[in-house]
């Protein structure tokens, strides 16, 4: 066990739906307590579906997992005592003003009955919500609706936070603000947070270590700097000047490395020893003509393609199209 | 184990603040039972010259209906409610708290225990100040605001198991009419013993629902009925025992929680 108290195990966990697919298939991670881990993958890869199990909210097929020390299947309240959850829909009730919802939250969490009040006001001063409180959350933006959410999910001290994607369909200023906030949770109050997102940015700037999911498996873990140098080496990107010369450019820049799928240029992940200056050389020696040319640094969306054969925004809008001919048919 | 009722007092809470925060579901349940009543004493008044008639005022007599029309609005209400909750996943949210199921059932139900009391005042006041005299006095009153929170509490919990049961609050509007058959097979209008027609009398001593209108009925024209207190209340406990079993099942296996 990594720790007694903030840590999360987990042990080829496995979910499955009665009719459906495995949503999570034998996952094996381990978060350190203090630690930002980022659950990294497209829609419908199993992010979700852990969370909920790690949480409590559905029991798993079979494997173990282990939060704050306490077993979800065996001690679910204790686990529930010391987390804090944000899940990906920000359920919150429009007719209740964001003190309401901080007032019944800390009630229903034990909260001591003179401290519900400054809690909430302390929590509505640090999400910034504080004008808007007494304000019903019917007439929130989404962005304070998501901070609202974090500040629930805060009221009883958790030690461990569950944040299921917690910035989608926000706004970048929105976004970031809640990166910071994280962020200090995480220095200021030593707050083990598992974070599920689709943004390769998102788990690259907050998570200190990063599990990339997709069809229920992890495909990578570790951080984002070793995952990137695992890549190693950078890719040419090359935005033709027509778009009838892409294959004549890709069979060009095919010399230089082997070929990325990508959609809107063409793309080689350079061979070891080879650079930039290189490729523009060539170019100009051989009268090819480009719009741009940049030399980009290993991604996270390469290591996804890596480990999967596919782009994380591919992979995404693969699930999307999934779902809705299911919807259809 | 942690003292409980603060959580059910904080559920409780949201019910009614819920409730008074959104017109639209507690006026209706006041005014249409008030409304259709007014327009059946009008229509009906001379039911009263019937031999055997129990009272002078069809007005009195009728005032015994908006009690359970309430009440079945009360109950649509509660699990419309309650399946929204469901399906914006609010359920989630409080499953994942330290709630136990108990306490959010009987908080959801305490809240709908208590707007159901302030139907009964309201219906009560209604009747007083349009002349009709309470034969059982003051302490009938009081038996009334206890048959009207065991009604919503019955009615409340039906509501809830569907809600759990369906987590659809379109299945739930959908059930409304079929209540409300009950309502209409009844002794609404007329004394089981004066319905003329055959087959709608049989109706309507099989149903329940008669009995509890012949309940509140007894206490408004005749005072002290112990068969009629007897019958009123012995239904709506089965009803309300059977209920509460139903949604205390539905709702453990909805918070699946582990």
């Amino acid at each position: 066990m990594t720790d007694e108290t903030n840590g999360i195990e987990v042990d080829g966990l496995v979910r499955e739906y009665r009719k459906g697919p495995r949503a999570v298939d034998g996952i094996d991670l381990s978060v350190a307590p203090g630690e930002i881990y980022g659950f990294l993958g497209p829609n419908g890869a199993g992010k979700s579906t852990t969370v909920h199990v790690l949480t409590t909210l559905l029991p798993p097929t079979s494997g173990t997992a282990r939060v704050g020390g306490f077993d979800v299947v065996k001690s679910g309240p204790k686990v529930r005592a010391l987390i804090g959850v944000a899940l990906q829909e920000a359920a919150l009730d429009p007719l209740l003003t964001g003190r309401d919802h901080l007032r019944l939250q800390a009630t229903l969490q034990g909260v001591r009955k003179d401290q519900r009040r400054v809690r909430a006001d302390e929590l509505l001063e640090r999400v910034g919500l504080a004008d808007a409180g007494d304000r019903k959350v019917s007439g929130y933006s989404g962005g304070m609706k998501r901070r609202l959410d974090l500040a629930l999910a805060l009221i009883h001290g958790p030690r461990i936070l569950f944040l299921d994607e917690p910035t989608t369909g926000l706004d970048p200023q929105s976004r970031t603000a809640l990166w910071e906030e994280v962020a200090r949770l995480r220095r200021e109050d030593r707050v083990t947070v598992f974070l599920t997102t689709q943004y390769l940015e998102e788990a690259d700037v907050l998570a200190d270590r990063v599990g990339i999911i997709d069809q229920g498996k992890i495909v990578a873990e570790g951080t984002p700097a070793a995952l990137k140098a695992e890549i190693g080496r950078p890719s040419v990107h090359a935005i033709p000047q027509r778009d009838e010369d892409k294959p004549r450019i890709a069979e060009f820049l095919a010399q230089f490395g082997e070929p990325l799928a990508t959609s809107r240029d063409v793309a080689v992940r350079l061979r070891d020893g080879l650079g930039l200056t290189d490729i523009v050389r060539a170019l100009d020696a051989n009268g090819v003509e480009v719009v741009d040319l940049e030399l980009r640094a290993p991604s996270l969306d390469d290591v996804f393609l890596a480990k999967t054969g596919r782009t994380l925004e591919g992979a995404t809008e693969e699930a999307e199209a999934e779902q809705q001919q299911q919807r259809v048919g | 184990m942690s003292n409980s009722w603060p959580q059910v007092t904080a559920i409780a809470r949201r019910s009614v603040v819920r409730t008074a925060r959104q017109p639209a579901s507690f006026i209706p349940p006041l005014i249409f039972p008030i409304a259709l009543m007014a327009v059946n004493a009008g229509g009906l008044r001379s039911s009263t010259n019937l031999p055997g008639f129990p009272t002078d005022s069809f007005l009195a007599f009728a005032l015994a209906v908006p009690f359970i029309q309430g009440a079945l609005f009360s109950t649509m209400n509660a699990g419309t409610e309650l399946a929204r909750d469901i399906q914006t996943g609010f359920v989630n949210r409080l499953a994942l708290t330290a709630l136990r199921d108990w306490a959010l059932l009987t908080g959801q139900l305490a809240g709908v225990v208590a707007l159901g009391m302030i139907q009964v005042l309201f219906y009560i006041a209604v009747g007083v100040s349009a002349g009709v005299e309470i034969r059982s006095g003051f302490a009938g009153v009081l038996v009334l605001l206890v048959y009207g929170a065991i009604v919503s509490l019955s009615f409340g919990a039906l509501g809830s198991f569907l809600a759990y049961r369906t987590g659809s609050g379109e299945m739930i509007q959908a059930l409304f009419p079929v209540l409300f058959v009950f309502l209409f097979i009844s002794s609404m209008n007329t004394p089981r013993n004066l319905i003329g027609v055959e087959w709608f009398r049989i109706a309507a001593t099989l149903n329940p629902v008669s009995y509890m209108i012949e309940c509140v009925r007894s206490l408004i024209i005749t005072g002290w009925d112990p068969q009629a207190l007897l019958l009123g209340f012995g239904f709506v406990i089965i009803i309300g025992v059977v209920s509460l079993t139903l949604a205390a099942r539905a709702l453990r296996s909805r918070m699946t929680r582990t």
